[in-house]
């Protein structure tokens, strides 16, 4: 398969303009402006694609519950906030190819007929940022933004939206939020932010990688796009392999290629002769998988059916030397740190998921703190405002579904198993 | 204070059709321009400038974790990775060994102002774990002597 997505990685002199379009860039944007909007809508739908951030939702069909009125203002949102441990891939596009992000958020704004789009991308990410504000600067000197878009009487304004330390801003409600000025908190859905989004306006919010497969799309067709990889999930898809392999980074392959192949194929197999214990498949939220999953698929529906999820496609490898008390501790930590505060299981549940699992993995575990662990995860689980919580209870439930005899030798002995 | 970067401000605000959206980037500014840390005195003059109420500003900084409130910081932050990837290539090492080299526990400043130190809950570089943000760049699979050059290099910047 050719690289659609990471074809630039590591070129320095990509991320400009003359050079995205001298190797034919902005040539599906011509193409999309000179076809009716909702004949954009239906290829994105026939083509299969589904979004890159996590959820696996279909673009298209998001795309086409945004009201068709003319007169109603709608906005696009590209989420950008990418926070989940062991995610890199959408700072692997901005930084190394802005200009494909653009094409494809201006293609996308077309379609749904939205005059302005933000990018909100994660505080941190300064060079990134950098590289998009300058990006933007040349499309608008260049005709491809602003207004009559390449002739067309298209009118688009694009606006760079920089974070200030919130994994929150992620979930799409929290983002528009934070847009809007307040604290990043999750809104009550419905309604959806396709009827009301930014500024209580119809707004599609898609995720880096997902929006920058629109050119590739148009230019090459539904139909090639969906011949990649599994039917139900098709297209190109960014791995980010990190852990204990001998070349991590990130591997675009087609959805649906085996966690093996990335492992061993890709990523140059395991860091030292130390066996594969456990693999994330998805970023931290994700239930880790064992050695006898590895030939699993790497698409929405066959990681669901083994329970667990791709996610964001980030694939964390731990050898034996990993101790799974202190990866869960560690995965733990984080989204205790990161819970908005809203609502109480999360809020009160994180830090005591993290309390627990701190006193085990330092010595200092009691008899029955595993159960405690596995009764918390059942009052917290289904009961948050947002994924955020499960996020957490089921990283720690694949840990210890696994795992369990490690957490109980800590709480025994207070030491690591073995 | 933000009369110096009046500019910038209005550069802001354009992009937004609601002012109080505005609010992140002002607090960013207003950090930038002052030791590296939120005043009181700075929040209030931009809850006056977007029309919004001094406490809403407030929340929005006492929000996210990039603002520093009432805590002026060194010439240079330095935040190490220490989530599950970067854990896994060695985190805990790194933030020993800059403890150690810059005579502080993580959250504190040098005496001489130059270096506050901090961890961050994954910084979305684990392809090249360990790793640690120094201000805006990011320095990626560290070493003990890649992290003695960066010190050195930032150490000597006027």
């Amino acid at each position: 398969m050719d690289k659609v997505l990471l074809k630039k990685l590591g070129d320095p002199e990509a991320h400009k303009i003359d050079n995205y379009v001298k190797a034919g860039g902005y040539k599906a944007l011509g193409m999309a402006l000179k076809m009716p909007p909702d004949n954009i809508i239906q290829a994105v739908k026939d083509s299969g694609l589904r979004g890159r951030g996590g959820a696996g939702f279909s673009t298209g069909l998001k795309w086409s519950f945004i009201p068709k009125d003319p007169t109603i203002k709608k906005f696009l949102c590209c989420n950008a906030d990418e926070g989940e441990p062991g995610t890199f891939k959408d700072r692997g596009i901005i930084d190394w190819d802005p200009h494909l992000l653009i094409e494809g958020m201006i293609i996308a704004s077309y379609a749904i007929g939205a005059a302005k789009s933000y990018i909100y991308i994660r505080g941190e990410f300064a060079l990134g940022a950098a590289r998009l504000d300058a990006a933007i600067k040349e499309a608008y000197a260049k005709g491809y933004l602003g207004p009559n878009v390449m002739g067309t009487g298209f009118n688009h304004d694009m606006f760079v939206h920089r974070g200030f330390g919130a994994y929150i801003c992620g979930e799409e409600t929290a983002l528009l939020e934070s847009i809007e000025g307040f604290r990043a908190q999750p809104r009550k859905k419905p309604p959806f932010p396709a009827l009301a989004g930014l500024y209580s306006k119809p707004t599609v919010i898609n995720n880096v990688e997902t929006l920058s497969c629109i050119p590739a799309i148009i230019e090459r067709g539904a139909k090639w796009f969906s011949s990649i990889g599994p039917e139900k999930s098709p297209g190109p898809k960014i791995f980010c392999v990190s852990g204990h392999v001998k070349k991590p980074g990130l591997y675009e392959l087609p959805m649906g290629t085996t966690l093996r192949e990335i492992i061993f194929n890709h990523a140059g197999g395991m860091l030292t002769e130390k066996p594969l214990k456990a693999v994330i498949p998805g970023g931290v939220s994700a239930p880790m998988l064992t050695e006898k999953d590895l030939d699993t698929s790497m698409d929405f529906d066959s990681l669901a059916a083994k329970g667990t999820m791709l996610g964001s496609g980030a694939v964390v490898v731990m050898d034996s030397s990993a101790c799974m008390v202190k990866t869960a501790y560690i995965i733990n930590r984080f989204f205790s740190h990161e819970s908005c505060g809203k609502c109480t299981p999360c809020r009160d549940g994180t830090p005591w998921l993290t309390n627990i699992l701190m006193r085990l993995e330092h010595g200092e575990g009691k008899q029955g703190d595993v159960e405690l662990l596995e009764g918390l995860c059942a009052n917290i689980f289904g009961r948050t405002f947002c994924p955020l919580g499960d996020g957490a209870v089921m990283a720690l439930r694949g840990a210890l579904k696994n795992f369990r005899n490690e957490f109980e030798y800590h709480a025994k002995t207070g030491r690591c198993l073995g | 204070m933000l009369e110096n970067v009046k500019d910038e401000i209005q550069g802001v605000l354009k992009k937004y059709p609601d002012k109080k959206s505005a609010v992140m980037d002002m607090l960013r500014i207003a950090q930038r321009e002052a030791s590296g840390h939120l005043t009181k005195e700075a929040m209030d003059e931009i809850a006056g400038l977007l029309g919004m109420p001094p406490v809403e500003v407030h929340a929005a900084a006492a929000f996210y974790t990039m603002c520093r409130i009432n805590m002026p910081a060194g010439k240079h932050r330095v935040w190490v990775c220490r989530n599950l990837p970067c854990s896994l290539m060695g985190a805990e090492h790194i933030i020993k060994y800059l403890e150690k080299k810059l005579g502080i526990k993580t959250g504190e400043t040098t005496h001489d102002l130059k270096f506050t130190l901090d961890t961050a809950e994954c910084l979305g570089s684990c392809g090249t774990a360990p790793m640690m943000q120094v201000d805006d760049d990011y320095f990626e699979n560290l070493t003990e002597s890649k992290i003695d050059e960066i010190l050195a290099a930032k150490g000597r910047e006027s």
